[in-house]
């Protein structure tokens, strides 16, 4: 693999390609957490099948865990040998703004961020259903005669302005974080034509509107529960 | 018109540099910044000390040896202009004007505001050129149809004067609007297929060794380009790699 990305467009493709990985992830999550302010049942059923099918569990999951160290890790990389390229002496007079995007060009701290946020989330829902799963042996899904998905992840914002403020505070980043990647990364395929100016409208809709509705979800379980 | 100029002084690449402070008087609108730099200079020689070295060539925008990092961007704050083509009329009296060579661990300085952009050189002689036969049997280029848009898009890639400003002004000290200009001028062309892998694999590969960094599409390069090369070209450069690394 090192042979592979040692050059540096090869390094731009990965980053890209595990960038979109990321945000299809994104968009599946998504979808079924939307399901939770609208039906119950629905948002349990899909959280059950998505937590026991042996496809999603042993195939999917832990690309997705690989996807998301690979991102980051190359993430720091490229900022590293960034930093080395631009040399020991700064410019005393650097007009960034002039040419480019803070979004742009601050990617490693909008990507810090979502990494701090994924340490939340892992120990908010991945770690206990992992214990519940693989080292308690429950794979039934249930709580009670209930299945315990709904409850579980209402009951992470019901009562916790904090954790619900944390939760939004990171979608705000995440959505900065996407306004750049999400285009940028057909760019660094390759993909630059006369659709891409379409395609660039959609990336930024879909930058906006996903982060922002995993927000509307945490603020909405959390302010029905009040 | 009197300015306060606060210029990065560095006597070789060894040494350390700082900037100095330098006030003058008597700049008339219509002068050319490099005709400014003039005018300090010939201060500074009938005073005694050592003028200010910058690099220059055809004045006219065409050749680019003129450089400078001013006021935070290259070539000052006009965009598709190079610093020769840049006049002080541009400016006010009683500006302060902070000036600083082209910075890029791929560049190192020479001296005060020289740099040395023979990375670029390296990356054109490892494959932006085409081979042809010249034995008599040379068959004329014009004898070879051509749409007109990719002539157009070859042409365009092709005014890229390798100023290094695109370098200078990326946050990653990237070259790939100059490599990429680069390829997509012969990428585009008959001419050019014929080599077209081997061309874009090994500029790529002198790129990196040159120690410049990854791109992370800000378009910086693109805003400050004097001669409007467009992102189109990495994205074609990145394609081209692509397949010809997969074919390879
Ligand atoms: C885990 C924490 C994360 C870190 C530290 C991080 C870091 C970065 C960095 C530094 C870049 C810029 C690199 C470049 O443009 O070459 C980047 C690009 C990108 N990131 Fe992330 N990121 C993280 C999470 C995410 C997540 C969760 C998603 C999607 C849901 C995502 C999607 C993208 C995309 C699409 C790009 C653009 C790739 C490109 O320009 O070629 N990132 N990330
Ligand atoms: S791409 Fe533009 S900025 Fe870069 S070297 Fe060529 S002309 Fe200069
Ligand atoms: S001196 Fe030739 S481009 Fe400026």
């Amino acid at each position: 693999m090192a042979g592979i990305l040692s050059s540096s467009i090869a390094r731009k493709v990965a980053m890209a390609l595990s960038g979109i990985f990321l945000v299809s992830f994104l968009a599946l999550h998504f979808i079924i957490n939307l399901t939770s302010v609208f039906s119950e049942d629905f948002f349990n059923e899909a959280s059950h099948f998505m937590g026991t099918n042996p496809i999603v569990q042993f195939l999917l999951q832990p690309i997705l865990v690989f996807g998301v160290i690979f991102h980051f890790v190359m993430g720091f990389v490229l900022e590293l040998q960034n930093r080395k390229a631009r040399g020991d002496v700064g410019y005393a007079m650097y007009k960034g703004s002039a040419n480019s995007s803070w979004l742009s060009r601050n990617m490693i701290i909008s990507g810090i961020v979502v990494l701090l946020f994924l340490g939340l989330h892992f120990y908010d829902f991945w770690i206990p259903e992992m214990v519940t799963k693989y080292v308690e042996g429950d794979m039934t899904g249930m709580h009670g005669d209930t299945f315990r998905y709904y409850e579980e992840t209402v009951h992470k914002f019901a009562g916790d302005p904090i954790r619900t403020g944390l939760y939004v505070l990171s979608f705000v980043f995440l959505m900065l974080h996407l306004l750049h990647g999400f285009s940028s990364s057909f760019q660094s395929v390759g993909f630059n034509n006369k659709y891409s100016r379409g395609l660039k409208g959609f990336t930024k809709a879909f930058a906006i509107v996903v982060p922002l509705g995993f927000a509307f979800i945490a603020i909405f379980h959390y302010v029905s529960h009040l | 018109m009197k300015l306060t100029l606060k210029i990065w002084r560095q006597e070789n690449a060894d040494t350390k540099g700082r900037l100095e402070t330098y006030n003058i008087d008597g700049i008339e609108e219509d002068m050319s910044f490099l005709e400014m730099l003039d005018v300090l200079n010939d201060k500074l020689v009938r005073e005694g000390t050592e003028p200010v070295e910058f690099d220059h060539d055809c004045r006219e925008g065409i050749c680019g040896a003129c450089s400078l990092m001013i006021n935070g961007e290259p070539h000052g704050p006009d965009k598709l202009i190079t610093t020769c083509q840049l006049h002080m009329r541009r400016f006010n009296d009683g500006d302060t004007i902070v000036i600083e060579p082209f910075r890029a661990k791929a560049f190192p300085i020479i001296k005060d505001l020289i740099v040395d952009r023979s990375a670029f050189d390296r990356i054109q002689q490892a494959g932006g050129y085409i081979s042809v036969n010249t034995s008599g049997n040379t068959i004329d280029a014009n004898s070879i149809p051509i749409e007109k848009d990719k002539a157009d898009m070859s042409f365009n890639a092709a005014t890229c004067i390798g100023c290094g400003a695109c370098v200078a002004s990326c946050k990653n000290a990237s070259a790939m609007l100059f490599t990429s200009a680069k390829v997509s001028q012969f990428a585009l062309l008959p001419q050019g297929e014929v080599e077209a892998a081997d061309r874009v694999l090994n500029m790529v590969n002198q790129m990196d060794k040159e120690g410049f960094g990854n791109c992370t599409n800000t378009g910086a390069c693109e805003v400050e380009c004097p001669k409007g090369i467009s992102l189109e070209n990495i994205a074609r450069m990145n394609r081209e790699y692509l397949s010809a690394s997969v074919a390879g």
